[in-house]
């Protein structure tokens, strides 16, 4: 494993801790005894070719597949809960491919995401105005940027400790991409963000640490300028300079 | 004219007993992918409750109708939040399994209601009301269907208000879409599941009252019966669509009638030649999500 020199952050009381977690599909092992921590604070960005294992990663952190190893949440571990106990803990979750709930208004997104008693709907009407406008639009009929922002804003509805985003700008405009990263800079100014991103000027902007996956192992982890400002690097870690 | 309206009328209400029992059928699928042969067994327990009732209450009354009604869903409703609760939750996801529980449990209930109350049909007592006839259009239709239509249209817009009003609703709706996106969310979708198969229990156990009056008599093999076309309207309908549902009664149900009355006694055989039709021309059903 590469490990960054001089500039690394360091980690303080890892508010996400993975250790040798291994995650299957349908028996086909897509990850591999990955350990990493995040940072407490900011983005921590988990990056890699595609087909790596960085979004079956985020699920097996998220119980969603069959995994083994551990996974501790501000030292208390989590990898025995089944998803929805590890959400009620304060794991916010963004999937890759939005999910929104098709035949469900914007509103009715928003309010099954709710779960604190005091939801933070003035932050959603801050920072996706164009979603309180479209509330009782189906969520069906919005355009990709629309749904990224719903599958962000039903995270950010609750107080998390903690949000895993999976490539919240794949597919999208490049006008809208920069929407996106706004909000996710934003929303990292409170919470700590996991990040998988394909979007390299994005990690740039938000990322201060990365963690790069190949063949289902970590073969780097530290500082997120140090890895995208080495040109040979990111071209052989991640195959683009 | 007459006959047409005959047909017509009592097609509704063999519609309407059909979607008490396909209502719940598709919620079940929709939200939990089971297919739930022992919903029958809900239905039939039902009705034998419904009738001990109006055994001891004295069956001609109104009140007592009523009381069985009420008495069926709630038995209903238990047994079926039992059955997800003790045996279903084990087998999410396991569809081999979950069809063998679900037919070994109907073969066994329906064993154990003939063990306890005989395999011959008991006839059922109810207000004269019901047994008198309404003319319609020069039609003679007998006042039960009415009951059975108007019970019907009340499940369906009660099931309609409670998915469309509640937080449960909420949750079964994004659920049917999304399982595992509202566990995401940090929902405990299987509290939905409990109550979706209570829900489902409660319309077979009203059917079975209802089907009771119907036809007269209860028995064992009654749920039985009446479960093949529920998953045939089922089908029809499109597998988790309650709206689905309800139009496939109708269309079931006054195919089965005209096809009786016109065809020879031909209606069981239409049934299954228009679902053959239906699976060929549009497999995922009239209202069914594409896989």
């Amino acid at each position: 494993m590469i490990e960054s020199t001089g500039t690394t952050p360091t980690v303080t009381d890892s508010i996400l801790t993975v250790s040798d977690l291994s995650a299957s599909i349908e028996g086909q092992q897509v990850v591999e005894a990955v350990s990493f921590e995040m940072l407490p604070v900011g983005v921590t960005a988990l990056l890699g070719r595609n087909g790596v294992g960085k979004t079956s990663t985020l699920r097996a952190i998220m119980g969603l597949i069959e995994r083994s190893g551990e996974v501790t949440l501000a030292g208390e571990r989590v990898d025995r809960e089944p998803t929805h106990r590890i959400v009620q803990r304060g794991v916010g979750y963004v999937p890759e491919d939005r999910e929104v709930f098709a035949s469900l208004t914007v509103a009715e997104n928003l309010r099954l995401a709710e779960r604190d008693s005091n939801p933070n709907r003035e932050l959603i009407a801050e920072l996706f105005p164009d979603l309180t406008q479209r509330s009782g639009q189906l969520a069906g009929t919005l355009s990709g940027g629309q749904q990224q922002m719903v599958s962000l804003a039903r995270a950010l509805v609750n107080d998390n400790r903690v949000l895993l985003v999976d490539e919240p700008t794949k597919g999208l405009a490049p006008l809208i991409v920069m929407d996106v990263a706004r909000a996710l800079e934003r929303a990292a100014q409170t919470v700590p963000v996991l990040l998988v991103e394909q979007n390299l000027q994005v990690v740039r902007m938000l990322a201060k640490k990365a963690i790069v996956l190949e063949g289902g192992h970590v073969v780097y982890d530290g500082s997120a300028e140090e890895l995208l400002g080495n040109e040979a690097l990111t071209k052989e870690l991640l195959g683009v300079a | 004219m007459s006959t047409i309206v005959l047909l017509l009328i009592t097609g509704l209400g063999l519609g309407a007993l059909y979607f008490l029992v396909a209502s719940g059928l598709s919620l079940i699928y929709g939200l939990m992918g089971v297919l739930n042969f022992a919903h029958g067994s809900f239905l039939t327990l039902g009705a034998f409750a419904g009738w001990a009732l109006a055994r001891r209450m004295g069956g001609e009354s109104w009140g007592t109708l009523i009381a069985s009604l009420l008495l069926g869903m709630a038995v209903g409703a238990l047994v079926a939040a039992a059955t997800e609760f003790l045996l279903i939750r084990r087998l999410y996801n396991r569809h081999i399994e979950q069809v063998l529980v679900t037919v070994g449990l109907a073969l066994a209930t329906v064993a154990l209601f003939e063990g306890i109350w005989g395999t011959d049909p008991i006839y059922v007592t109810a207000p004269p009301w019901l047994s008198h006839t309404t003319a319609i259009l020069g039609a003679r239709v007998p006042n039960d269907r009415f009951l059975l239509i108007g019970a019907a249209v009340l499940v369906l817009l009660g099931i309609v208000a409670f998915l469309r009003y509640t937080r449960f609703g909420l949750v079964i709706r994004a659920g049917v879409e999304n399982r595992s996106m509202v566990t995401a969310l940090g929902i405990d979708v299987r509290k939905a599941f409990t109550v979706v198969f209570a829900i489902g229990g409660a319309a077979a156990g009203l059917g079975g009252v209802l089907a009771s009056h119907y036809f007269g008599y209860v028995s064992p093999q009654l749920g039985g019966s009446l479960l093949i076309f529920a998953f045939i309207v089922t089908v029809i309908g499109g597998l988790g669509s309650l709206a689905g549902a309800a139009i496939a009664s109708v269309v079931v149900a006054i195919l089965q009638q005209f096809a009786n009355y016109y065809l020879g006694g031909t209606g069981d055989l239409m049934v299954v030649l228009l679902l053959a039709v239906v699976l060929l021309v549009r497999p995922t059903g009239i209202l069914g999500k594409k896989a």
